[in-house]
């Protein structure tokens, strides 16, 4: 067991290949392009071909170096940990932590019941609570990377700071409004047992290493294929279908698009690499970025399973709230940003 | 004989750790007995926030992530 552990150091030896790869992907690409399939210079098909064969293993090897470093990151903060950091915590500071340890506590929906019953049950004030389960969902580590190697480093930021301004606003607004009386009558009344808190300080490195590598099987191994669509999207679609075919429906000049794009992107569910073939295909043809961006929130960060979900533990009214606050702040940042750019 | 306890609403990793448990109990033939816990109060009263937990004669040995079939191996075997 522990000459097994010892052996994931040598994980860390891929970082000088994985260095290599990306640094010589250009000269790499056209190798292939023009020495080994000889294709001719500036055709159009070519251009496609060296987008995909350039793009593909760029945005593959982003996520791999990044899952693994924020697997590594997140096997510090087990929700377990979370809970105690944000028990004494008042609104809006309390609404700041939770929307930033939303990104880095692991989380997957289908613990949402029991992490908000171990909030609740911790004295996690309501409007706290939300700001994490708004944030956790809606930013990850694959949102950031895909929209960082497909659309630059601006894209991500504005959509990671977007994001947790709407976690911190929606969190900050739902605790303001003292909408304690709708969580279910029983999740009050449920008593946790002692909490098994795994021990984070004592987990060797190597054991955080084998973590890394775990998310990165896990996670890669599930979203590369919406990668390779998105990208062959962006090099399919190019030049066929008119560069301004969505702007009479999302571009600017449209002031209905946000909400309509909000409206429309509540109820559909997709995970944050599914949406990256939609997004691609709509900012290529003339959607504007703010649309977009909260188009691509709202399918992410809302969605109607979380909800009915929810409705384990929260009344009616509650649930609408949240919906309806998160939704409010998707549209501002979406206006917003069609408003700057 | 032991007692297995797997927590989990009904996910598709709660699933799978039920499945891995049946699996490596009937490999190994280990003499046990697997539940599958889907009530959240119930869930709660082990103190666990993530799911699927595995829970092996009252102890919560694991949380959060599907382990892989030779550490439930290990583990089931030592207890």
């Amino acid at each position: 067991m522990i000459l097994n552990r010892k052996y994931y150091y040598l994980w860390l030896l891929l970082v000088p290949a994985w260095l290599f790869f990306y640094l010589s992907l250009q000269s790499l690409t056209d190798l292939i392009i023009f020495g080994l399939i000889k294709l001719p210079k500036d055709s159009h098909l070519t251009n496609s071909i060296s987008f995909f064969l350039f793009e593909v293993p760029k945005v593959l090897l982003l996520l791999i170096l990044i899952v693994f470093v924020v697997g590594i990151i997140r096997s510090y903060f087990s929700p377990e940990r979370t809970r105690k950091m944000l028990g004494d915590k008042k609104l809006f500071m309390g609404n700041v932590l939770g929307s930033m340890l939303g990104i880095v506590t692991p989380f997957c929906s289908c613990s949402a019941i029991p992490l908000f019953l171990g909030f609740v049950e911790a004295g996690v004030p309501l409007g706290v609570t939300f700001s994490f389960l708004i944030a956790a969902p809606m930013i990850n580590e694959v949102a950031v990377v895909l929209l960082f190697g497909l659309f630059g480093w601006k894209t991500a930021l504005i959509y990671m700071s977007s994001g947790l301004f709407i976690a911190m606003f929606s969190g900050f607004v739902i605790g303001k409004l003292k909408l304690e009386r709708f969580v279910e009558d029983w999740v009050y009344q449920v008593k946790a047992g002692n909490s098994v808190i795994m021990e984070e300080d004592k987990i060797t490195f190597a054991k955080r290493i084998s973590y890394g590598v775990d998310e990165v099987k896990e996670i890669v191994g599930k979203v590369w294929i919406y990668v390779v669509l998105g990208i062959a999207v962006g090099a399919g679609i190019h030049g066929y279908v008119p560069e301004n075919f969505m702007v009479g429906l999302m571009g600017k000049g449209v002031w209905w698009s946000v909400p309509a794009a909000v409206l429309i992107g509540i109820p559909m569910y997709s995970n944050s690499a599914g949406i990256i073939p939609i997004v691609q295909a709509l900012l290529e043809k003339g959607a504007a970025l703010g649309t977009v961006l909260a188009f691509m929130m709202s399918v992410i960060g809302l969605s109607l399973p979380e909800t009915i979900i929810l409705k384990k533990v929260l009344k009616l009214p509650l649930i609408f709230t949240f919906v309806g606050v998160v939704g409010v702040g998707i549209i501002i940042v979406g206006y917003l940003f069609n408003f700057i750019f | 004989m032991i007692n297995i306890k797997v927590l989990g609403p009904g996910c598709t990793n709660c699933v799978n750790l039920e499945r891995l448990c049946r699996e490596v109990v009937a490999e190994n033939s280990i003499d046990a007995v697997i539940e599958k816990v889907t009530d959240y109060r119930e869930i709660m009263s082990y103190g666990i926030m993530s799911t699927p937990g595995l829970v092996v004669n009252g102890k919560v040995i694991h949380t959060g992530k599907l382990p892989n079939k030779s550490t439930l191996a290990h583990w089931l075997q030592n207890i």
